[in-house]
């Protein structure tokens, strides 16, 4: 018995991928998602990948955020789906505001891709319950746009009600409060700026490792929907 | 046909790297005293049909939307080339929450 | 002469026909201008039988340029063709838009490496990015899947002014468009030099895979088939020199001022990208050929001209006023000279047209048919009906001119390599071996890059086994047998300038030697030869030489070279003063080689990092006391003078079967092959990659400055497990290779027993700290 996790191509997106292959690693079914169908195939949860949807063009996902695919992604986010957005997936889940807050150049201004080590702050999420509170994991961020930022009563809210999810150990972007991913209260839907499906595989991902740290993200999706 | 344009800007409280990157760059190039430096989008909209008071009202539709983040931006709306100073103050006032 | 209808194009202009240019021979062309010579006008006057039309004339001066043509290099290249080895891999040679070779298990990879010089120096951002775009499509073309990307650089001083101009936009561009197209970039270089101030080299290769049975070509064919224009609409990119065209045939002033900058879209590439993929998935296309410099005027010739060449018969009709413009003024020169990006050019049979253009709907790509393949032998273009162009492609394409440039070899090239560094004064105490490893490891050529490689996407698609860091960049190609390839690209310049033919036989042997120390076998070559002016009859030397010796040493080795790129007039004017020495102002000889291998299974790969301690560090093939054009005399000395580094290709063959043996038979830890630097270069490259330090002990016979920083080729070190190292050192002996155990991997600091020791922190500060100093 499986789960189907529905992961969408917009143009220009291009994780979209590596998402797939680690959603078949650990044994659901990846289902490849259309940005022009509304029809979301009957997937038991969503994935909106890295990349630079439409280019990045007037601001990263903004454009996206208004396909048909995202029609049905945010009425059935409002209904429970899970959704996990990853990079351009999390932008494009603050422009569409089922995440508060937005993501905004780099304070270096330059492009980074690096192995970061985070600080896992949240499990009552359908994406982080395989991994405990405070564990300490290696996941690759690349992103030019990755700094997040809201204003204090959003950053406040987030903490107080435990919606940061994960931390940056050392803050690659000036993210407010060293944010590197975050929930909604329902705790369905969840944006985090680094790569967990880039550190799947011993052969590639992160060396020095661990290699292997971002698994847990699929596997409590997995889990979660195999139980329900 | 109505020419508008759009200003959008990061809101003063949002840290604009880029503003600073060129306010760090150009005293090297011999200018002095620039206090500060902003960076923003300018949009050039043409619309069927007249100038008047529903052709702003669209375009701040359209700026609200989709041309400024409000998360982190905010914008003015005008005609080009005279600027509409009732529109742009209520433009501001809603944008500022 | 007819006026045209304003609809797409200003008032006033007047098309020239045809028609017209056959009744007015006595009109003055601005061939010149164009850079085409009185003999090759005359030439085209003579293969006519009348004068060129304007358009005519703008598609000869574009694709007769150096560029196009390779007219002063076809003599010399030829050699690739005639010495290439036998081998049974080679799918499809030099000539098309890329080489493709077969890698097993039914796939195909084809790779090119390319240059974008110019452009880089005058728009670095732009030029870098649009190099990097060009080198992907000429990929595409070939039916493949691009999936990486890699980039050796040249600049300047790392110090001076104008490096600080160029390389941060060159590395944004290389960032910008790479990562936007989801290519990992998975390996180059960067190298200093003042030889390249207002010379700076941005070469970028790309790499795709296909299975065998798909690989396409640049060939029109089939009367009646259609000939459709997609991708990005045709604006005035480049035409910079069109310009002079347009306003001979203008009555009054409209803006004359056309960009000679092209500017990249990467969201228009990668929908191109996957437009084009599904496209050969349906099997839609006859032929395909992208646009890139000398755009529809390349692309509409080489596509006929082919056709022609391969089936005996062919042609094409094009009607150029439906080619989609971004810019509704440019007139019919304009739009053939144009290199505005991100365009293709298919034949498609009548039959998948509309199958065609509903794949270009979904992914929202303009798509146009503009002609139609005939049995003419002729390209005839029209613009709103009147004939403006009717040539033999094949003279466009095929027959340009080619030169036999005079060469001779420079008069101070005896002075030059007789002014060996063996006078230059040496480290002598270990104090003295501390500081210039120290010196070395944080020069701008030898320090750690993640200040530009953080720049690149290098996971994208989830393929990258190894990157940048590494000695290779190795890709697995397939999921269930690990079917693997990798990649390397090395040319060092001052070897090549103290002798052209060792050097491009050195930077051959260097990527093939990379190659092999990641376990991959070396199958074939790509080149990118960067060069001062043709017109320099002591450059030209350098170019008759360097290539002599690729050619040779690719014989040697047994990899063919499969397709690559010339660049010349890499130089700056000629002094008036320039008298003996070495004064011109010619970049070093720079043949970038790029050398690609296959490997079984991915999952053996060697790495160069130390990882193991206890493991017994041994040193492979000979140390002999050679610092000619090396990193040592270059920092410490700003000396460069003598010999390169004595070439034994047997001894580079042999290298490498012992270290892919070692490395698929499970006996390596790691492996690092040597090059610039030398010896502790490269132990402490691998002791900070690995987090594990060294305890080296020097064979006695060496002189430890010689055994240190000699730049001898041939030479790797590797990290063989203790349960390893008698079968290992076995191996090495039966086949001949040299070996000496130099010491183990030990504790957190590099120690050189007897002369100093330097702990890892130390080291990666000095390592570390130069790039964002410099650039940060």
């Amino acid at each position: 018995m499986s789960a189907r996790i529905g992961v969408v191509t917009f143009p220009g997106s291009q994780d979209d991928q590596d998402a797939l292959r680690a959603v078949a690693l650990v044994g659901a079914e990846p289902v490849a998602l259309w940005h022009r169908e509304a029809d979301l195939r009957q997937v038991d949860a969503v994935i909106l990948p890295g990349g630079f949807s439409y280019g990045d063009y007037l601001r990263a996902g903004a454009i996206a955020r208004f396909s048909p695919v995202m029609e049905a992604v945010i009425a059935g986010a409002r209904e429970g789906l899970p959704v996990l957005g990853i990079c351009n997936g999390f932008q494009v889940l603050c422009e569409s505001h089922l995440l508060p807050g937005a993501l905004i150049r780099n304070g270096g201004m330059l492009f980074i891709n690096r192995d970061e080590r985070l600080r896992v702050e949240s499990t009552a999420t359908a994406w982080t319950a395989d991994y405990s509170v405070g564990q300490e994991i290696l996941i690759p961020i690349k992103n030019g746009e990755g700094r997040f930022t809201a204003d204090e009563h959003t950053l406040d809210e987030l903490e107080a009600e435990g919606r940061v999810i994960a931390r940056y150990l050392d803050n690659p972007n000036g993210s407010a409060r060293d944010i590197a991913g975050i929930a909604n209260a329902a705790g369905n839907v969840v944006g985090l700026m680094p790569h967990p499906e880039h550190a799947v595989e011993e052969l590639t991902g992160p060396y020095p490792g661990p290699a292997t740290d971002g698994l847990p993200f699929f596997t409590s999706i997995l889990k979660q929907l195999v139980a329900a | 046909m109505a020419r508008v344009v759009v200003d959008v800007m990061l809101k003063p409280e949002i840290l604009d790297p880029q503003g600073q990157a060129v306010q760090r760059a150009l005293p090297r190039l011999g200018f002095d005293g620039i206090v500060d430096v902003r960076q923003g989008k300018r949009f050039e909209i043409e619309l069927d049909g007249p100038a008047d008071d529903a052709a702003l009202a669209r375009a701040r539709e359209i700026a609200e939307k989709l041309l400024a983040n409000t998360v982190i931006e905010q914008f003015e709306v005008r005609f080009d080339g005279a600027v509409d100073s009732a529109a742009a103050a209520t433009s501001t006032e809603r944008t500022a929450g | 002469m007819t006026t045209q209808p304003a609809q797409s194009a200003p008032q006033h202009y007047t098309v020239d026909t045809v028609e017209n240019a056959a009744v007015t021979p006595e009109v003055e062309q601005p061939y010149e201008a164009l850079g085409v010579k009185p003999d090759e006008y005359d030439r085209i006057r003579e293969i006519l039988g009348r004068r060129p039309t304007s358009s005519e004339l703008a598609m000869y001066s574009v694709m007769w340029s150096e560029h196009c043509s390779y007219k002063s290099s076809k003599v010399h290249l030829k050699q690739f063709g005639e010495k290439a080895p036998e081998v049974d891999f080679l799918l499809v040679g030099p000539g098309e838009n890329a080489g493709v070779v077969d890698v097993g298990g039914d796939l195909a990879v084809t790779f090119k490496i390319e240059s974008h010089n110019h452009p880089s120096y005058v728009e670095p951002y732009q030029g870098a990015a649009t190099g990097v775009g060009g080198i992907v499509r000429d990929i595409l073309t070939m039916g493949a899947r691009p999936i990486a990307v890699m980039d050796p650089l040249r600049f300047g001083a790392a110090d001076a002014a104008d490096t600080h101009r160029v390389l941060p936009g060159v590395v944004r561009g290389i960032g910008g468009y790479g990562n936007s197209l989801g290519l990992p970039n998975i390996g180059g270089e960067i190298v200093f030099d003042p030889c390249y101030a207002g010379n700076p080299l941005v070469n970028a290769l790309a790499v795709g895979v296909m299975k065998k049975s798909e690989i396409k070509l640049a060939q029109a064919h089939g009367p009646g088939n259609k000939v459709v224009l997609f991708g990005a609409r045709t604006g005035g990119d480049g035409i910079g020199g069109a310009s002079v065209l347009a306003s001979a045939t203008f009555d009054d002033g409209r803006p004359s001022k056309r960009p000679s900058v092209q500017v990249g879209d990467p969201f228009m590439e990668k929908v191109l990208i996957e437009c084009c993929l599904e496209i050969f998935a349906e099997d839609l296309v006859v032929g395909i050929q992208d646009l890139g410099a000398a755009g529809l005027s390349c692309a509409t010739t080489e596509l006929a001209a082919a056709g022609m060449v391969s089936a005996g018969v062919g042609g094409m009709d094009v009607q150029l006023d439906l080619a989609p413009l971004r810019d509704a003024t440019l007139v019919p020169e304009e739009i053939l000279m144009s290199e505005s990006q991100e365009r293709m050019m298919a034949v498609v049979i009548p039959a998948n047209v509309e199958r065609f253009f509903a794949l270009c709907e979904k992914w929202d790509v303009t798509a146009t048919v503009i002609g139609t393949v005939t049995d003419t032998g002729r390209l005839r273009m029209t613009w709103h009906g009147e004939t403006i162009v009717d040539v033999d492609p094949r003279t466009l394409a095929h027959q340009g001119p080619v030169y036999h440039r005079p060469y001779h070899r420079p008069d101070w090239q005896d002075g030059l390599q007789a002014a060996a560094p063996d006078s230059l004064s040496r480290p002598k105490t270990g104090e003295e071996l501390r500081e210039t490893v120290l010196r070395l490891l944080a020069s701008p050529n030898l320090a750690d890059k993640r200040w530009v490689v953080e720049q690149y996407d290098h996971r994208v698609r989830g393929n990258t086994v190894l990157a940048h860091g590494e000695d290779s960049g190795m890709l697995r190609l397939d999921e269930e047998s690990n079917l693997g390839i990798a990649l390397a690209t090395d040319g060092n310049g001052r070897y090549t300038k103290l002798d052209p033919y060792a050097g491009a036989q050195l930077a051959l042997a260097e990527a093939y030697r990379n190659v092999a120390a990641t376990g991959a076998r070396p199958l074939a070559v790509t080149d990118c030869l960067n060069f001062g002016s043709p017109e320099d009859p002591e450059v030209m030397w350098q170019f008759a030489e360097a290539t002599r010796g690729l050619a040779d040493a690719c014989q040697v080795l047994g990899t063919p070279v499969t397709g690559g790129n010339v660049s010349f007039y890499n130089q700056t004017q000629r002094s008036a003063s320039s008298a003996g020495g070495a004064v011109s102002q010619a970049i070093h000889p720079t043949p970038i080689v790029g050398v690609l291998g296959v490997i079984d299974d991915v999952t053996r790969r060697t790495r160069l990092a130390f990882e193991d301690e206890g493991d017994i560090l041994l040193l492979l093939g000979d140390t002999r006391d050679e610092f000619g054009g090396s990193e040592w005399a270059h920092v410490v000395h700003g000396h460069l003078g003598g010999l390169p580094p004595t070439v034994d290709l047997e001894r580079e063959r042999l290298l490498a079967e012992v270290l892919i043996a070692g490395s698929r038979d499970g006996m390596l830890s790691a492996a690092h092959d040597l090059s610039d630097g030398g010896l502790i270069q490269a132990i402490v490259e691998s002791a900070l990659r690995g987090g594990h330090g060294a305890r080296i002990v020097l064979p006695d016979e060496l002189d430890p400055f010689v055994a240190l920083f000699s730049e001898s080729a041939g030479r790797a070190v590797v990290a063989v497990p203790r349960s390893e190292e008698l079968r290992f050192t076995d191996m090495c002996r039966f086949r001949g290779l040299p070996v000496a155990r130099i010491g183990v991997v030990d504790g957190d600091a590099v120690e050189v027993q007897g002369q100093f020791s330097i702990p890892l922190e130390e080291l990666r500060r000095a390592h570390t700290g130069t790039f964002p100093a410099l650039f940060g």
